[in-house]
């Protein structure tokens, strides 16, 4: 074993410009695939960390039927109190309206909410403070802007204590929050919170039934097992509706997770399997100069077989030669792959962006390597090993 | 130990059918030296490779050592090429990538011999034919003779019992040629079975047995 490894690297040596451009199909396969999967997974690694970013590890329940029997706030709250599941709760109603200020007149979405939506969706402030608990029961006049709101509605961010009206009902501005990349993820709509109160008295037609609300469970219970408590609650509150759907949905950032790395992962697959393909093009590149190979060397083999090699002893040499061919290739492909990954990563420097070798597909590469090798180099190494002596010691003289 | 009973191997060329070996009986004995005289074409070739595991003969039963050798399998020929029989060829089939020593030493490493013994024995049979100093020169830094002589260190690096040599002065000088007749002489001394295949007289002249070939039929000769 460890000769015919000594005796595949001699070959190889011996005509290195023809082995060099023998692994280029090699080389450029593995640098195709190792570097677009990692390519792929910095940019999933990336999405993923927006995605985590978007606030803690709450759940949006979205509630369809709001007039029948609706839900209203007390109730939730009343369920939350209750359920050891869940640590808070925050109930929405969502509604738009026209905000103006001064002679701007903008369409909003108005958001009516309570205090613990601040920290169940992890917000951050950029200025002024975000509905308190005093604002939901005296059904205050304030209300609080994120970004976008601020620089479309007032025109500039550091606007608390100015008065904006919504639908003609003036609101002071108690606070706007800070900036965030997620929110230009989902749409980039201006939006202004009130107090829930507030709200139901600003849209009178409302039912009073809120339309969604925020939850999360408390340290050491996960969302999914929150989920599923908050799930068994509505079922038996809300009857399904006509066609036997229930009438609420529960999303958390898992399911969010789990389709954006679904998305990512058949990314990956795809392009893997393109980079493949040009793997397997540079195996027949292998083939190709081990059928010349073995035929230049015919007389060789004839003289290995006169001095007593078996067929076992000449497969595996001929073998060893591609396998080892491929798999140099290989670790010449991993290493220009690194290279390119640094030097992508020097490029995106700053755009949050990193690109990392990565581990499985270095594997992935090696073995895809290996297998080539073994299955391109049989057939060359079994011609070789199947020669009758006298015709390879005959050969061309 | 080598018996030839009606060897036969026809060659088709077109329509004409041409006997190599036509019905050929032949017996040699162990330790002894045979000369196989004959033109070019006459079936010298042919019977040297059917004597060496190389070739098959079409009908007739060659037995070696009291083994008919159609009962082994291609690997145990392999085997038998690798311990009983030591080939030297004319133009001497050394393989040109690897050092005198290196090629002698491949029998050796098809014959799964540990590395240590190995280095001990491929010293030995360097010695034996005088190119110890040459041992890491690659044959093409070698002359002539000097790679015939790495051939035969080939050849008795695993012991054989019989050499069998096809031409082995064909490409040398007569004086080289004199040194490997020398050689060849002397490991039949040591009681080696040498089945010697030549055109030229005075080289077969050597032995002590002499058969001539022609037209693929055998007959001995005493000159």
């Amino acid at each position: 074993m460890s000769m015919s490894f000594k005796m595949a690297l001699r070959s190889i040596g011996s005509n290195k410009l023809r082995s060099v451009l023998t692994m280029l199909g090699i080389i450029i396969g593995v640098i195709a695939l190792v570097v677009l999967v990692s390519l792929v997974n910095g940019a999933t690694k990336s999405v993923n960390e927006q995605i985590a970013s978007l606030g803690t590890n709450y759940m949006q329940i979205y509630i369809w039927n709001t007039w029948d029997d609706p839900l209203t706030s007390r109730e939730l709250e009343t369920w939350a109190d209750g359920e050891e599941l869940v640590e808070t709760v925050a109930p929405t109603i969502q509604n738009s309206a026209t905000a103006k200020f001064g002679a701007r007149s903008k369409q909003v979405s108005v958001v009516g909410t309570t205090s613990a939506f601040y920290d169940i969706r992890g917000l951050k402030l950029e200025k002024g403070r975000f509905l308190k608990p005093v604002d939901v029961q005296n059904n205050s006049c304030i209300c609080v802007l994120d970004s976008i709101a601020a620089d479309n509605v007032v025109g500039y961010r550091d606007c608390v204590g100015q008065e904006i009206s919504l639908n003609g009902i003036r609101y002071t501005v108690a606070g706007v929050l800070a900036e965030n990349d997620s929110m230009m993820m989902f749409g980039g709509e201006s939006t202004v919170y009130i107090p829930f109160s507030s709200m139901l008295r600003q849209y009178a037609e409302l039912s009073g039934g809120i339309d969604s609300f925020y939850a999360i469970p408390p340290k050491g219970v996960s969302v999914s097992d929150a989920a599923v408590s908050v799930r068994n609650w509505l079922s038996g509150r809300f009857e399904k509706d006509e066609w036997g759907n229930d009438n609420f949905y529960v999303s958390t950032m898992d399911a969010l997770e789990d389709s954006a790395s679904s998305v990512t992962s058949v990314l990956s697959a795809l392009l893997g399997g393109i980079a493949s393909i040009s793997l397997i093009v540079g195996g027949i590149g292998i083939m190709n100069i081990m059928l010349v190979t073995v035929t230049e060397r015919t007389r060789e083999i004839g003289i290995r077989k006169a001095i007593g090699a078996t067929r076992r002893s000449i497969l595996s040499q001929f073998l060893m030669e591609a396998v080892v061919l491929c798999m140099m290739g290989c670790i010449i492909g991993v290493f220009l792959s690194w290279c390119i990954l640094n030097l992508a990563n020097s490029v995106v420097q700053g755009l949050g962006l990193t690109f990392d070798l990565d581990a499985g597909v270095v594997l992935l590469a090696a073995a895809f390597c290996f297998a080539i090798g073994l299955i391109f180099g049989l057939y060359p190494a079994n011609k070789a090993a199947k020669m009758k002596p006298i015709d390879a010691l005959h050969y061309g003289g | 130990m080598i018996d030839l009973k009606d060897i036969t191997k026809v060659y088709q060329i077109g329509e004409e059918k041409i006997y190599a070996l036509n019905h050929v009986n032949l017996h040699i004995a162990p330790q002894e030296f045979v000369s196989v005289i004959g033109p070019s074409g006459s079936g010298k070739s042919t019977l040297m490779n059917i004597i060496g595991l190389l070739d098959t003969a079409d009908a007739g039963v060659y037995t070696l050592d009291g083994i008919p050798i159609n009962e082994y399998s291609e690997n145990a020929l392999a085997g038998v090429r690798n311990r009983k029989i030591g080939f030297v060829f004319q133009n001497f089939n050394l393989i040109a990538k690897l050092s005198a020593e290196e090629n002698v030493e491949l029998p050796l490493i098809y014959a799964g011999t540990p590395a240590r013994e190995r280095s001990e024995k491929v010293k030995k049979a360097l010695e034996k034919v005088g190119l110890s100093s040459r041992a890491k020169h690659m044959p093409t830094e070698l002359s002539g003779g000097q790679q015939q002589r790495v051939a035969i260190a080939r050849a008795l690096v695993t012991d054989p019992s019989v050499i069998l040599a096809d031409e082995p002065t064909g490409n040398l000088d007569s004086h080289t040629s004199a040194e490997i007749m020398e050689i060849l002489e002397e490991l039949n001394d040591q009681g080696k079975t040498v089945v010697l295949i030549t055109h030229d007289n005075d080289i077969a002249k050597r032995a002590k047995r002499i058969v001539h070939i022609l037209d693929g039929k055998l007959s001995e000769v005493r000159l």
